[in-house]
């Protein structure tokens, strides 16, 4: 099973985000993460999703996305030529004892404190999933009582960019 | 089909665009786009535009009886013609009952043009009366969906659906319209623009991906020519024959190609797949390379995947670039339309051939020698009763090739696409990818509709035919003389055909009770009657003809013909599901021997 990072230029039409959940739910295709939210161009949206391809070729994946109307262009993002970030909030259970302990963990990752209470404190934190699962692992121990996960978001390196020759006129 | 935006005139000039209500408009850009035939039902959300279609006399609108009736009215239109066909139904239940045909349509390539009625936009989202989220219900089965919630949407909405489902791969696309829409007023803009930067289907193909195909047709020793539905679709048949005669490759067309190919033809081995002929399904099975224009490698063509065609190169010529690799790799992918396609490759063939063709002859006497050995044919059946492809052949010879044929799903329609001769595009329509029983008798009204000059069948099974045969109602009060043969076998044929060869002959739940030794109920001579229609009962050779002929001379209203015939026939030859083709059964425990292996 392997992952990959597709970005989808799409149409901002009612419904878009339906039709392409349900394409993946009816042609059993995984998805691992997805993120939405506007690109640079109005009325364009930009959606990255992370797909577990196991029996079904990437390359259907990807037909049977182009399919859909309000899909303008599909990238398939490689880890060496993109930036791919995720985005966490995470509830963490401290007492005296045990908050410079976790205070240290968010300064070694280079997360920050958003949020402190006497018994908890919210830590957010920025990174690709390699850090993020790490920094999960150090936290887990102290006890996490509450996670909010962004799907992942990447951005091809380099000035190259999605929206170039969508639009030829 | 073509990529170029469809062709639409011009309204007439004036300096201020007029005001037409959203129901004017929908009529209006029908019109415009050239529409000339509707099937539909009115209902509350669909009122506004019903009372528009009264006052007007260019669009036709034919009441049906049931909205599935609209549904296969429009597919059966669409099918005998290649013309985009127009369904009407109201919100709610009107447009979930267009479901099945728009799934039917999906499957199987269809222009098809839903247009639906929707609570007012004001109420949407509120569970108001005979409210439905449509488009979310029809989302996996259309090509595309429309919701218009103000009456300047609705041009633009319906010439773009318009343009969806007609060109690159043909499909459904629905157009939701609510009330409040088709009441208000809106200046009618024409033409408007579409505004579909995601739609871009590729029709020209790669030249050297034509040039390779070429390559591979001219190196093959046992090559085939695999046509599907999407050479009707494209309307590629001249350009089929020109291929076929230039290259001298065996042809099968599969069930929905039926009439691509002439059947008359030499070089036509017949229909592939579960119930095709041995020489048809023995060519693709042992071919070294498979030409495979405008189809899908379904299941029922391939049986057990892994071990189809082992030996075959694959050249995968289709519009929909997701067909390709889909089920089986392709060494040659061609994304275009059929009819460019072929055209470039026979040119392409004949430059690479320099008029020096490969020698296939050895290939040939196989097949002719299959051809010999396992001809179609059926045993007369061993209680007395009709043989049911005696009938349905006999229908195709008294008729002949320009009429157009409509099956309905199980063992009739099997024996329809084996038994009568086809030889032209169009006269021949099936559900074949959903497998829709009750498709056949609105699909023939459909294209009676469409095509009033022809004579139109409907070879309907008893099952099939009580699913929808209310549009009887609609065929005979709108003069549209359809001939129904319903090849009653008192029973849901093929499913009882399975259980009697793989259930040990359990024939759970599949007698109707409508044929002999029967209570017969209903009695289809008599509900013919009470349709307005011709009723006939034939329950024996001598009466077929006679029948048949009185069927063919009667054309003020429907004919319904009762074959009463034998439960116990067959569809042969057949492969069993999940086995490989080389098992394919010419009848019964015969099973052909065949070369190497």
């Amino acid at each position: 099973m392997t992952s990959h990072v597709l970005s989808l230029l799409v149409e901002d039409k009612p419904g878009l985000l339906t039709r392409v959940a349900g394409l993946f739910a009816r042609r059993g295709f995984n998805i691992e993460s997805l993120a939405v939210g506007h690109s640079e161009i109005p009325g364009l949206s930009r959606i990255t999703i992370v797909v577990d391809v196991e029996d079904v070729p990437l390359e259907q994946v990807t037909k049977q996305l182009n399919k859909l109307i309000n899909v303008i262009k599909i990238v398939e993002l490689d880890v060496a030529q993109s930036v791919q970030r995720e985005h966490l909030l995470i509830k963490v259970k401290v007492d005296n004892t045990t908050r410079s302990q976790v205070l240290e963990a968010v300064n070694l990752f280079r997360a920050s404190v958003v949020d402190v209470a006497t018994d908890a404190v919210v830590i957010e934190v920025t990174g690709d999933s390699g850090k993020t699962q790490a920094l999960l692992r150090v936290l887990e121990p102290f006890g996490i009582r509450e996670l909010a996960q962004s799907g992942l978001l990447a951005i091809g390196r380099g000035s190259k960019s999605i929206t170039e020759r969508v639009f030829k006129n | 089909m073509t990529t170029e935006p469809t062709p639409v005139p011009s309204a007439p000039a004036s300096a201020e665009p007029e005001m037409l209500t959203g129901s004017g408009a929908i009529i209006r850009t029908l019109e415009l786009l050239g529409v000339t035939d509707v099937f539909g039902i009115p209902g509350g959300a669909v009122i506004p535009l019903y009372d528009e279609l009264m006052t007007q006399d260019k669009i036709r609108h034919i009441l049906v009886r049931h909205e599935q009736g609209a549904g296969h009215a429009a597919e059966g239109y669409a099918s005998a013609t290649g013309r985009v066909g127009v369904a009407i139904a109201t919100s709610g239940p009107g447009a979930t009952n267009l479901v099945t045909a728009i799934a039917d349509a999906y499957m199987d390539s269809v222009p098809l043009l839903a247009i639906t009625g929707q609570v007012f936009s004001t109420s949407m989202g509120t569970d108001a009366f005979q409210e439905a989220d449509i488009i979310g219900i029809t989302m996996p089965i259309t090509k595309h969906s429309f919701l218009a919630r103000r009456a300047e949407e609705i041009p633009a909405a319906i010439a773009s659906a318009y343009h969806i489902a007609s060109t690159g791969r043909p499909g459904p696309v629905l157009v939701d319209i609510t009330k409040d829409a088709q009441q208000n007023l809106a200046p009618f803009i024409w033409p408007p623009k579409l505004d579909l930067p995601g739609y871009r289907p590729i029709v020209k193909a790669h030249g050297k991906q034509v040039q390779a195909a070429a390559q591979l047709l001219l190196a093959a020793k046992k090559p085939v020519l695999y046509v599907g539905g999407g050479v009707i679709r494209a309307h590629a048949s001249a350009e089929l024959l020109a291929l076929a005669e230039a290259t001298g490759a065996p042809v099968v067309t599969t069930l929905m190609a039926r009439g691509a190919f002439p059947d008359s033809h030499q070089q036509h081995l017949g229909m592939p797949g579960m119930h095709g002929t041995v020489p048809a399904v023995l060519a693709l099975q042992e071919s070294d390379l498979i030409i495979s224009l405008g189809a899908r490698f379904d299941d029922r063509v391939t049986g057990k995947i892994s071990e189809f065609a082992p030996n075959a190169k694959i050249v995968h010529v289709d519009v929909d670039p997701a067909e390709i690799s889909k089920i089986r790799l392709a060494d040659v992918p061609i994304v275009g339309d059929a009819k460019d396609v072929i055209a470039d490759l026979t040119l392409a063939w004949a430059e690479a051939a320099q008029g020096d063709a490969p020698d296939t002859s050895e290939w040939w006497t196989y097949l002719h020698g299959l051809k010999q050995e396992f001809p179609l044919g059926f045993t007369e059946p061993t209680d007395g009763l009709l043989a049911p492809q005696y009938v349905i052949q006999r229908i195709g010879e008294l008729t002949g090739p320009e009429a157009v044929y409509a099956a309905g799903v199980g063992q009739h329609q099997m024996w329809a696409a084996q038994y009568i001769k086809y030889e032209r595009p169009n006269s021949w329509l099936n559900s074949g990818g959903a497998g829709t029983m009750g498709y056949s008798v609105p699909a023939a009204m459909g294209a009676k509709v469409a095509e009033p000059d022809r004579v139109v069948w409907s070879i309907d099974g008893d099952g099939c035919f009580q699913m929808t045969n209310q549009e009887l109602a609609t065929c005979t009060i709108n003069k549209i003389p359809i001939k129904v043969a319903i090849i009653n076998n008192s029973s849901l044929g093929m499913v009882r055909q399975w259980q009697s060869l793989f259930y040990d002959g359990r024939h759970s739940f599949t007698d109707l009770n409508t044929g002999h030794g029967t209570a017969m109920v209903p009695d289809f001579v008599k509900m013919a009657d009470a349709y307005g229609a011709l009723g006939i009962r034939v329950t024996s050779k001598d009466q077929v003809d006679e029948a048949i002929k009185l069927a063919l001379a009667t054309n003020d209203r429907p004919v319904v013909i009762d074959f009463i015939v034998s439960p116990g026939a067959m569809v042969w030859p057949m492969v069993p599901q999940g086995v490989s083709n080389s098992f394919v059964q010419y009848a019964k425990d015969h099973a052909p021997t065949w070369g190497e292996e």
